[in-house]
């Protein structure tokens, strides 16, 4: 039940992009969600859609995987669509009240739209190229430079791949304890807010107990095999750019450079 | 009090790219007042087989009947079914959250609705039938030691006076010492009170000790499901699925090779010994 919840949202299969480094994606969907701001009008935003149906056919992820995405953003998108529709100043198309549809405000609100769905569906194709781990990786090695200000990179990454190798398990441990509790007649569903919010207690407190019981298991585990931070720490798989990233860096810049000049 | 499940199917993921067979076409009937022993290798279907017969897995098809009712149909009182088929599940001391032990155990009862006095009646009865004394009723359940919590979280489900109790590995994690009284109160359980047990175990010594059937699920399919003694014939067959039988069943095996005359369904060491006894009886009556 609690299991469909998607959160690093990797689909394992095999193409160019889930082989690219995670450098490469990285600096791509950047350079995507710019473009997304720089672009202005039909022509721009038709190269931006042509960009993206290419990387969607590489990544070989069935399409209907990039748009579990947008429900989380659905609520937001008809607030923003809907503002921009009526309150946007302009040759006026027709009147409802002190509402008024303008054509400024249906541009404005259809192109608003289709940044907010590309932005969404731009990074969904990274999150579901990209382990979680393969991610982190890549942002301690782009973001090693922080380390010369003082920015603890390694340690804060570390604890972003185990905070993201932990969800799993924890949604797994919900799904176990909500299930022990069902079979000892606990209802999570019915009642009113206040009975709702108590029917919570004998979930979320066995679940605390178990999160700091593997955690302290963890923090042993990991002294016991020597960790102590990143100073001096090699990489088993160091990340090592290849001809294909390159090739990818290319193409974004022509990417980017086409909508800039259209 | 039977259960019947009918070709119950299970999909895991279903409509994804991870679409997979939990269990494949599973059928049984288990009878009241029997003590079956459920057995497969890792990931062989057995947990989740048990959370059907409680309804907290919805098969993706077949049927599953409670005293004859489909527990499918419409409107069927599913929290009732989860008060009569008790099911412990691995490590249950982990749904533990009450601030005492008693509190703890009042958690089911408290579900059905029952008043106050009842509440805590079948409490008492819960903690006084899993063996826990009354000095540990008023701590905190986090303070105990992993056999005592286990029990106060068996004696949780036992407040429900299920009339089926299913036990996921109720002695993972024990030492045998804890394992051998867990056990000996389930036996009593099963005795005393007529209640029918299902009993998921690695042990083989165990479930050939308390079992009188077996059921042998291997890659989410029933393979076998016969008295212990008949199943662990099969010492070969349940090798080449991971398991195996009880060790005294290979002595036995071996004695046999060597030509001692035991008879060739040996499967817990009272068994062994008698029959031993008996054949040296009757050598040193002959000498």
């Amino acid at each position: 039940m609690i299991r469909e919840i998607t959160l690093g949202q990797y689909y394992p299969v095999d193409s160019v992009l889930h082989r690219l480094d995670p450098r490469t994606k990285l600096f791509g969907t950047m350079v995507f969600i710019v473009s997304l701001f720089l672009a202005d009008g039909l022509a721009a935003y038709g190269v931006a859609t042509l960009f993206l149906v290419l990387v969607i056919r590489l990544s070989r992820v069935p399409f209907s995987f990039m748009v579990r995405g947008l429900k989380a953003i659905l609520f937001l998108l008809l607030i923003s669509v809907s503002f921009n529709l009526f309150l946007t100043p302009g040759t006026e198309i027709f009147r409802l009240g002190f509402l008024k549809l303008t054509w400024e405000g249906l541009r404005l609100a259809g192109f608003m739209a289709l940044r907010l769905i590309y932005l969404v569906i731009g990074s969904s194709v990274m999150t579901l190229t990209t382990t979680p781990n393969e991610l982190t990786d890549g942002l301690e090695k782009s973001m090693g430079f922080m380390n010369r200000v003082g920015v603890p990179v390694h340690e804060i990454s570390m604890m972003m791949s185990i905070a993201l190798r932990f969800i799993p398990i924890l949604v797994e441990e919900t799904d176990k304890i909500m299930k022990a509790q069902m079979a000892r007649g606990a209802d999570f569903e019915s009642g009113n807010l206040i009975q709702k919010a108590k029917s919570m207690v004998p979930l979320l407190v066995p679940l605390f107990i178990s999160a700091f019981r593997r955690a302290t298991d963890l923090a042993m585990a990991m002294e016991a095999r020597c960790y102590h931070g990143g100073a001096g720490r090699t990489k088993m798989k160091p990340l090592r750019y290849a001809r294909r990233d390159y090739i990818g860096y290319l193409v974004y810049l022509v990417y980017l450079a086409a909508v800039i000049v259209i | 009090m039977s259960i019947r499940a009918e070709h119950i199917n299970y999909l895991y993921g279903e409509g994804t790219a991870f679409e997979q067979y939990a269990l494949k076409d599973v059928s049984f009937e288990i009878g009241d007042g029997q003590f079956v022993g459920l057995i497969g290798h890792t990931g062989s279907g057995k947990s989740t087989l048990i959370q059907h017969l409680n309804g907290l897995l919805r098969a993706s098809s077949g049927k599953i009947y409670y005293n004859g009712e489909d527990i499918y149909q419409d409107g069927y009182d599913m929290k009732g079914l989860r008060s009569r088929v008790g099911l412990v599940f691995q490590y249950p001391e982990h749904q533990l959250f009450e601030v005492d032990v008693f509190s703890d155990v009042c958690f089911g009862p408290g579900n059905q609705g029952l008043c106050r006095e009842e509440i805590e009646e079948r409490a008492r009865e819960a903690l006084c039938l899993v063996g826990l004394e009354e000095r540990f009723w008023t701590q905190s359940p986090f303070e105990l030691s992993g056999g005592q919590k286990r029990r106060v979280a068996i004696a949780g489900v036992l407040a429900m006076r299920p009339e089926v109790l299913i036990l996921d590995e109720p002695t993972a994690g024990l030492d045998p010492r804890g394992r051998d009284e867990i056990l000996d109160e389930i036996s009593a359980l099963h005795k005393e009170k007529q209640m029918t047990i299902v009993l998921v175990s690695h042990s083989m010594e165990d479930i050939a000790r308390y079992a009188d059937r077996i059921l042998v699920m291997s890659h989410g399919e029933k393979l076998f499901d016969a008295p212990p003694k008949e199943v662990f014939r099969h010492y070969r067959e349940l090798e080449r699925i991971g398991l195996a039988a009880p060790q005294i069943t290979y002595v036995v095996q071996k004695l046999r090779e060597e030509g001692i005359p035991l008879q060739e369904d040996i499967t817990t060491v009272e068994e062994a010994k008698a029959a031993i006894l008996k054949l040296l009886g009757k050598a040193g009556s002959e000498a």
